[in-house]
């Protein structure tokens, strides 16, 4: 925290004031480079984001590059600052936010940022999940919030109408559906039900919509030494109920992070939990289209109690970075990057990536201009999310407010192997998610040794 | 044997100096950097550091996960080991034979050691996939309840025959070049002196092929453990659970996706240990029994 005040005083100053004039005397546009982690269709549509800022003034150019998955653009990122070749900006998932915010010099603090360069960005109209997701306690911005998704259900219209399900009305409770999964079966659905992102959909949701610690200390927003709280009764019940589900072929593992995706695009599994954002994807692969598309809250067990709240936020949002541990950006640079987060904050830019891929509207007017265009009605399904993430009054606790712990990366896979252990029948829930629990506590008092300078 | 002898010490040093640099840049540098990783414990962005001694070998050493990698990896490098090598073996001796088309044999079975690890990794997962894979599929479609991608004995097994169906082609062609020069005269005096086939191939064959398959163990030991991680990164990513998770597979987790490294520094170090003792250990006790 030193640290990081004395580097402000120390830059903010004389940077600030030579900013207007000389800028303009440099020869061709400054260039930036921006790493992003979204495969095609979503990289595409975010790269053409970019080409139209740089389209839009000629100061600065934008270099997009795909680094792969979140995760692989998060290590190449943290490599590029350690060997000082760091991108300006960064697309950072949900899950790094916590190793960012502890990240001293290597980030530039969004705030920071706009202070210097007298930028500003609204962000009374974002929403507030997305908001305090990337915020510090005293509600100052500390990155980008871009392509914010959350989980939903998506479901197979066709499979349903097959299985003699009405496809107009999705499962709301867990009863319900492994009802529902038992009749997809039973009508010949090889895979009646799926995840992707196995631990964010049924751990890291769970919790939120049910109003369940993930862990202590506000889900670790109150600090560093938070610990896990996953092997709870209910958190056990609910593995349970995966697992009973495995063993009566009604629930398939589609594999780590984002591979089950692929099971629902083919057209083989019924429902899956999936990131909203998957939306733009399986418009494009599902069998049917669009039409046969189904999209539904997530289901939660009615009978805890004040079930369900609001849903918490994924996707990703956008970091500036220091180039390396000695190498501050220079004014011109940093401007470039503000005015880059500005036009994204746009309503128009924001009310298109919505509608173009399913993340949700980050703003408030975004949301309303879509809702007058009609997009709602001619597209069933495409408010849910941001109607999930309301859920419950829109109240949020500390339980749903979102996730801050560092080493998630590595917790999360933690889980995962547990989760797999367990279904494959090597462990009972109550000892997966005692293991996660043991493994990610280690990870978390690791990470609070090694940032507590 | 004629020693030549050169006069002065620059020209040798000189001539030698390449393999020096390349070996210094690509071999003992990293080494030494990772051998000073290992008793620091940083933050991901290495902002901070800190000496913490033998911290991280301890924490490794005494971390059963890593224990289990540490069986495992043993299991599946010799696994991989005898399968490739016994499979190397019985199409070389086929391959020896007077067969119609010998050469288009001999040049499909090298072709596979042309291919990158990742893509025969693909090629498998396309194979064995329980979903899009075509055998994946048929073994579910008789019955057999096949998903790798949460049966760890299944992952198991397809990671060990992947690396080992890449590794055949390598075996295969030491063993044919072994076969070549076994001189036809010993074959022919035992044949005379009523010994089968069978025989010949055990009592004359196999021990004349000892240097060989020797040469071949280790070479394929070493390829099990440190070259396989194209493969299991491809097709399984260590899991389900830790299922296929060897140690070389385990720095690259804890180093490159866990930001671990100091722990992952602390486990190459051991790994670094290890390879040379069991290469002096080989070449020292195991190569006495082999016949040259």
């Amino acid at each position: 925290m030193l640290r990081r005040t004395l580097g402000k005083a120390v830059l903010a100053t004389p940077l600030a004031a030579p900013l207007a004039a000389p800028a303009f005397a440099q020869s061709g546009p400054i260039e930036l480079t921006f790493w992003h982690g979204l495969a095609q269709p979503l990289g595409g549509l975010l790269e053409e984001i970019v080409s139209q800022f740089n389209a839009s003034q000629p100061r600065f150019r934008i270099t997009p590059s795909f680094r792969g998955s979140y995760p692989e653009t998060m290590v190449a990122a943290i490599a590029g600052f350690r060997s000082a070749t760091a991108p300006h900006i960064v697309q950072m998932f949900e899950v790094g936010t916590g190793t960012m915010m502890a990240a001293g010099r290597a980030i530039k603090p969004l705030h920071e940022l706009l202070l210097e360069t007298g930028v500003t960005i609204a962000f009374d109209d974002y929403l507030p999940a997305v908001r305090g997701y990337y915020s510090l306690a005293d509600g100052r911005m500390m990155a980008m919030p871009f392509n914010s998704s959350t989980a939903v259900m998506f479901y197979n219209k066709d499979a349903f109408r097959r299985a003699g399900l009405n496809p107009d009305v999705a499962p709301r409770t867990w009863a319900e559906m492994r009802a529902a999964a038992t009749r997809l079966r039973a009508g010949g659905i090889e895979i009646p039900v799926t995840t992707a992102w196995p631990t964010w959909t049924q751990v890291e949701q769970f919790s939120a919509i049910h109003n369940t610690p993930l862990a202590t200390l506000d889900n670790g927003f109150g600090g560093l030494n938070a610990e896990l709280r996953i092997n709870n009764p209910l958190m056990v019940r609910h593995i349970n109920t995966l697992m009973e589900m495995g063993r009566e072929n009604t629930f398939r593992w589609g594999g780590r992070d984002g591979a089950g995706d692929a099971l629902f695009a083919n057209g083989s599994s019924g429902m899956i939990f999936a990131s909203s954002g998957a939306r733009a994807r399986f418009v494009r692969e599902l069998p049917g289209g669009v039409a046969n598309l189904g999209v539904a809250m997530l289901p939660y067990y009615n009978d805890v109690q004040g079930a369900p709240i609001n849903s918490i936020i994924g996707g990703a949002a956008f970091w500036a970075m220091n180039r390396g541990p000695n190498a501050a950006r220079s004014a011109d640079e940093n401007r470039g990057i503000a005015e880059f987060f500005a036009y994204l904050a746009q309503t128009r830019v924001v009310a298109n990536w919505h509608t173009a891929t399913g993340f949700l509207p980050v703003t408030r007017a975004a949301f309303e201009q879509v809702k007058a265009t009609g997009f709602y009605t001619q597209n069933p399904g495409a408010d849910i999310p941001i109607e999930q993430l309301l859920r419950g009054g829109g109240q949020m606790t500390g339980n749903s407010r979102g996730i801050r712990l560092g080493g998630f990366v590595e917790i999360r896979t933690a889980m995962q192997e547990e989760m797999e252990r367990a279904l494959q029948g090597q462990q009972t829930a109550q000892q997966a998610m005692d293991n996660s629990v043991t493994r990610g506590n280690v990870v978390l008092r690791n990470f609070e040794r090694t940032n507590r300078g | 044997m004629k020693k030549v002898y050169f006069k002065g010490i620059a020209l040798p040093y000189f001539l030698l100096l390449p393999q020096i640099i390349i070996t210094g840049l690509f071999f003992f540098w990293p080494a030494a950097q990772a051998v000073r990783q290992s008793f620091l414990r940083e933050d991901a962005f290495g902002l901070s550091s800190q000496f913490v001694g033998f911290e991280n070998f301890t924490d490794v050493l005494s971390d059963p996960t890593w224990l289990d990698a540490a069986f495992r990896t043993l299991l599946f490098s010799s696994s991989v080991a005898i399968l490739a090598l016994g499979a190397a073996l019985f199409l070389a001796v086929q391959a020896d034979k007077h067969i119609r088309g010998a050469d288009t044999y001999k040049t499909l079975l090298i072709w596979p050691y042309a291919v990158a690890p990742a893509i025969a990794a693909v090629l498998w997962l396309f194979m064995f996939h329980p979903n899009i894979g075509i055998f994946g599929r048929m073994l579910n479609a008789l019955g057999v309840p096949w998903d790798y991608k949460l049966n760890g004995d299944q992952a198991m097994l397809l990671i060990i025959f992947a690396a080992a169906w890449k590794q055949v082609s390598y075996n295969f062609i030491f063993f044919l070049a072994g076969l070549q020069s076994i001189p036809k005269a010993v074959l022919e005096a035992a044949a005379i002196d009523g010994a089968g086939p069978m025989r010949r191939f055990w009592t004359v064959v196999f021990p004349l092929l000892s240097p060989t398959a020797f040469f071949l163990m280790v070479v394929n030991l070493v390829y099990a453990f440190f070259d396989t991680f194209g493969i299991i990164h491809s097709l399984t990513q260590g899991g389900p659970g830790k299922a296929t998770e060897t140690l070389i597979y385990r720095v690259y987790t804890d180093g490159v996706m866990n930001l671990n490294f100091g722990s992952s520094a602390a486990q190459s170090v051991i790994l670094m240990i290890l390879v040379i003792v069991l290469t002096m250990v080989q070449f020292r006790y195991v190569e006495r029994k082999v016949h040259y």
